[in-house]
C-alpha cells in the first residue's frame, strides 16, 4: 500500500517517500531529469517555468539547513513560489497536531510539501492525508527515509562511475540512526550495484541489517578492500552518551577514514559524505578535502535532483 | 427466574469431555441440567441452537475497558456490549487505568460501572505497586477483599528486583495469583515493532525479542525464591515459550496466556506505517508465531486472551511511532480461536478450553464449565457463520483493528451470563 502510495495509476511519481517499491527505470529517469538540470545550472542560474504559479511549502519539523536550503533554491529555479517553515514540536506533540496544521496549510492552496520530521513514517502520514491534489517529498523521517540525499548521491556515483554492476560501495558509520543509508542502499540495490558493505561496529547496525541486502563487516582495514565508492556517514555526539561508543578518539581509530585507510580501497575510488562532516570523528581533514573527496560535488548535485524529482511530481499532477 | 431450554445444539464443554448434541436446561441463573429432562421442568424460553455450538461463557483474561480515566476511548456500556456479542461472559481488567487500580475505592468505582453497564462479571487485576510506578507495594489483601481477582504490573516495568522479590512474597502470603507481563524497559526502549527485518526496513525502533525473555527469567527466579503463583500475560516470543516450558518441567506452578493476534499475524503482514498494526507487545516474527502455536497445541500456555486495548480514532493517527499500542478484539477472539480449528492447529474443544476451563482454573473461578451447578454463564456460536468487520457488525468503540473490512467466520448467536440472555443477534435496550 505504501509502495504504491507514491506512484499514480500509470506508474509515475505523485509523491516521493522512499527509495523502496520504486523500480531501475524510474530511478534512472529521476537521473537524468536531473542531468538535464545540472547541465543548464553548470553555465548558469537559469531560471525553468517548470513550476510557475505553483507553491510549495517546505515544511521542516527538524533542523537542517543543507537540505532545507537546496530545496528553497531548486523551487526557485523552478519559478514556483516557495515557503519555508520551520516548526518547532515538542516532544508532546502528537499526528493530531501534525495534521492540523497539514489541514490549515491545505487551506492555502498548497501543491506540495516537502517535509523533514525526526519520526520514522511522518511522510507517509501526511501523504495519506493530505488532498489527493497535493504532492509529497520527504526530506528525512526518522530513521526510515532521506530518498533525494540518496538519489543526489546516485547522481554523484554515476558522474564518477557510470557503470552499477561494476561497483562495491561501503557505508560506514552509524548505520543504526540513519535515515540516509537505508535509502542508500536500496538506491545502488536497485541500480545493481554489484556490492553493498556496510562497516560499523555492531552497535550501530540495525539488527537484521543484513536483510536489506548487503554484506556486513565489522573491521574497516578489511572491509575497504576492492572498495570503488566509499560513503561515510555522520557520527552524532550523543552516540557517546547513550552507551553505544566508548569514545570519539576509540571510534576514529577504528573506523575513522585516514589517508592511509583510503590507501586500502581502489585507486580510484572516490569519497562521500552526506554532511555535515565531523573532522576528526569519522573522516581526517586531508581525506575531506583531499583528491579523492566528492563531498561538495554531491552538495552542487542535491539542487538538480530536487528540481527532478519536484518537477516529475507535479508533472502527474497536472495530468490527473 | 428464568428458565430456559437450549435445545439441538452441540454441546462441548471441555472441563467434562462433552462433546454431544443435545439440550441444556438452566434455571435460577444455574446449568441446571444436561441432555436429560429435569422432573417437572417447563422452559419460560426456548433457544433454537440448532447447528451451533452451546459451550461455557469465555473468560477473557486481559482486557482494557478504558474507564475510568479514557472514557472517550471507550466506555464500560459499549464494551460490555462487544464482550457480549463476542460470547465473552468474564473480562478481567488490567489495572493500567486512570487512576490505577490500586486501592479499594478505585476498585469499587469498577464495580459499580459494571453494574450499570448491566455486566456483572467483571473482575478487575489491582495494581501490583502503588500506582504501577514499581516501588511501593500496594494495599494487595484490601484489594482482594474488594474485589480483585489477582494483582499485576499491566505491562508496566519493575525494574528494582528487590520491589518484585518483596511485592511476590507478599502476593504469595496471601495465595493472591500475580499476572505479569514481563517487559525490561531498557532494553524495549522506545521501541515500537519487532526487532527484525521490518523494523530494521522501515527505520522503526525496535523491541528486541530479550527485553520479554530476560523480564520472564527474573521473574521465574523469583517465583521460584517466593513461591508466588505466576501466569505470564501475552507472551509473544519464541524463547519465552521455552523458558515457560521449561519451568513447568521443573515443577514451577507457571501459566500464561497468548493474545489471540499474534497467533496469526507477524511482522511480514504489517503494511508499512499502518498504526492498526502498532500493539504491544509487536508482532514477532513468522518463527515465533509458530512456536506460539505449537505452545498452545501442546498445552503448555493454555490461555487464550483478546488483549483487548480499543482506541479513539485520533490515537492512531500519526507518524507509526507517535500512535498509541493496541488493537480492539474482543469480537474477533472467537472467529480467531476458530481459524486455529480451521487450520488443524488444535481441536474445537481445545480452543474452547483456552478460552473457558483454562483461564478459569488460573483464576480459579467456578465457571468456565457447563457442569450442572454452577452460574449460567453460555455462549452459542455458529461456527460457519461468515461476517463482515465493519460499522454494521461491531459494538466495541474502537474499530483499531487490522481485520476491518475483512470476512471472518465464527459468530455468537447468544451469550447468557448467569442465566440471563445477554445478547441474543442484536441488543435490545
Amino acid at each position: 500500500m505504501s509502495h504504491n502510495l507514491q506512484l499514480n495509476a500509470e506508474g509515475k511519481l505523485k509523491h516521493f517517500l522512499t527509495i523502496d517499491g520504486l523500480d531501475k527505470a524510474l530511478l534512472t529517469e529521476i537521473l537524468d531529469t536531473a542531468e538535464s538540470f545540472a547541465e543548464m545550472s553548470g553555465h548558469h542560474v537559469k531560471k525553468v517555468p517548470l513550476l510557475r504559479g505553483k507553491t510549495i511549502v517546505n515544511l521542516f519539523f527538524e533542523n537542517s539547513t543543507r537540505t532545507r536550503t537546496t530545496f528553497e533554491l531548486a523551487a526557485k529555479r523552478l519559478s514556483a513560489d516557495v515557503i519555508s517553515m520551520n516548526i518547532a514540536t515538542s516532544a508532546t506533540s502528537k499526528g493530531e497536531s501534525l495534521l492540523d496544521t497539514i489541514r490549515n496549510l491545505e487551506a492555502m492552496f498548497v501543491d506540495m510539501f516537502v517535509v523533514r520530521h525526526g519520526t520514522s513514517g511522518a511522510a507517509h502520514f501526511i501523504a495519506e492525508h493530505t488532498a489527493p491534489h497535493i504532492s509529497v517529498i520527504n526530506a528525512g523521517d526518522g530513521r526510515h527515509s532521506h530518498p533525494t540525499q540518496a538519489m543526489l548521491d546516485m547522481f554523484t556515483i554515476r558522474q564518477f562511475k557510470p557503470d552499477f554492476s561494476t561497483l562495491r560501495v561501503a557505508i560506514i558509520g552509524d548505520i543504526l540512526h540513519s535515515r540516509v543509508a537505508r535509502s542508500q542502499i536500496l538506491a545502488l540495490n536497485t541500480l545493481g550495484a554489484a556490492e553493498v558493505r556496510v562497516i560499523a561496529p555492531k552497535t550501530l547496525l540495525p539488527a537484521y541489517v543484513e536483510t536489506l541486502g548487503v554484506t556486513v563487516c565489522h573491521n574497516l582495514t578489511e572491509g575497504l578492500k576492492d572498495i570503488d565508492v566509499i560513503i561515510m556517514l555522520r557520527l552524532q555526539k550523543e552516540r557517546m552518551t547513550s552507551a553505544l561508543l566508548p569514545s570519539e578518539s576509540e571510534y576514529f581509530k577504528c573506523f575513522g577514514l585516514t589517508p592511509e585507510k583510503l590507501e586500502i580501497a581502489k585507486p580510484d575510488a572516490i569519497v562521500m559524505h552526506p554532511g555535515p562532516i565531523n573532522r576528526g570523528v569519522e573522516i581526517d581533514t586531508r581525506v575531506a578535502d583531499g583528491p579523492q573527496s566528492v563531498i561538495l560535488r554531491q552538495v552542487s548535485n542535491g539542487i538538480a535532483i530536487r528540481m527532478a524529482v519536484m518537477s516529475m511530481a507535479m508533472q502527474t499532477q497536472g495530468a490527473t | 427466574m428464568k428458565r430456559i431450554l437450549i435445545e439441538q445444539g452441540r454441546v462441548i464443554d471441555p472441563a467434562n469431555s462433552i462433546d454431544r448434541t443435545g439440550p441444556v436446561y438452566v434455571a435460577d441463573g444455574k446449568i441446571l441440567a444436561l441432555f436429560e429432562k429435569p422432573d417437572g421442568f417447563e422452559a419460560d424460553s426456548v433457544i433454537d441452537a440448532s447447528g451451533q455450538i452451546v459451550c461455557p461463557g469465555f473468560i477473557d483474561i486481559s482486557t482494557r475497558l478504558r474507564q475510568p480515566g479514557q472514557s472517550h476511548k471507550a466506555t464500560f456500556q459499549t464494551e460490555t456490549k462487544a464482550a457480549a456479542a463476542g460470547g465473552i461472559t468474564t473480562l478481567i481488567l488490567q489495572p493500567d487505568t486512570r487512576p490505577v487500580i490500586d486501592t479499594p475505592a478505585i476498585t469499587e468505582l469498577v464495580k459499580e460501572l459494571a453494574e450499570n453497564s448491566n455486566y456483572r462479571q467483571i473482575l478487575p487485576i489491582g495494581a501490583l505497586t502503588r500506582n504501577l510506578e514499581g516501588q511501593e507495594l500496594s494495599s494487595m489483601l484490601a484489594l482482594q477483599e474488594a474485589g480483585c481477582i489477582a494483582v499485576g504490573n499491566g505491562g508496566k516495568p519493575i525494574s528494582n528486583l528487590l520491589v518484585l522479590r518483596r511485592a511476590m512474597e507478599y502476593a504469595a502470603s496471601h495465595d493472591l495469583l500475580l499476572i505479569y507481563r514481563p517487559n525490561e524497559q531498557s532494553l524495549s526502549n522506545e521501541g515500537c515493532a519487532h526487532e527484525g527485518a521490518f523494523s530494521t526496513r522501515y527505520g522503526l525502533p525496535g523491541i528486541p525479542e530479550t527485553a520479554e525473555t530476560i523480564a520472564l527469567s527474573q521473574c521465574l527466579e523469583l517465583a521460584e525464591l517466593t513461591g508466588c503463583r505466576v501466569h505470564f500475560g501475552q507472551i509473544s516470543c519464541r524463547r519465552s515459550v521455552i523458558k515457560i516450558q521449561q519451568a513447568q518441567k521443573y515443577g514451577l506452578s507457571v501459566s500464561a496466556d497468548i493474545a489471540a493476534h499474534q497467533l496469526h499475524l507477524t511482522e511480514n503482514d504489517m503494511k508499512p506505517f499502518d498504526s492498526v498494526y502498532h500493539v504491544l507487545p509487536p508482532l514477532r516474527s513468522e518463527q515465533d508465531k509458530l512456536f506460539l502455536r505449537k505452545a498452545l497445541m501442546q498445552g503448555t500456555i493454555g490461555t487464550l486472551c483478546s488483549d483487548h486495548q480499543p482506541h479513539d480514532l485520533d490515537a492512531k493517527l500519526g507518524a507509526f511511532p507517535e500512535t498509541e499500542p493496541g488493537i480492539s478484539a474482543l469480537e474477533t477472539l472467537l472467529p480467531l480461536m476458530l481459524k486455529l480449528v480451521d487450520e488443524k492447529l488444535i481441536t474445537l474443544s481445545q480452543g474452547i478450553a483456552a478460552l473457558t476451563q483454562t483461564p478459569a482454573k488460573v483464576l480459579r473461578l467456578e465457571s468456565g464449565t457447563l457442569t450442572p451447578g454452577k452460574s449460567a454463564d453460555i455462549c452459542i456460536f455458529d461456527p460457519g457463520r461468515r461476517w463482515q468487520v465493519d460499522r454494521s457488525t461491531w459494538y466495541s468503540k474502537g474499530i483499531n483493528t487490522p481485520y476491518w473490512g475483512e470476512q471472518l467466520t465464527g459468530r455468537v448467536s447468544a451469550t447468557l451470563q448467569s442465566g440471563k440472555i445477554i445478547y441474543q443477534g442484536v441488543f435490545h435496550d
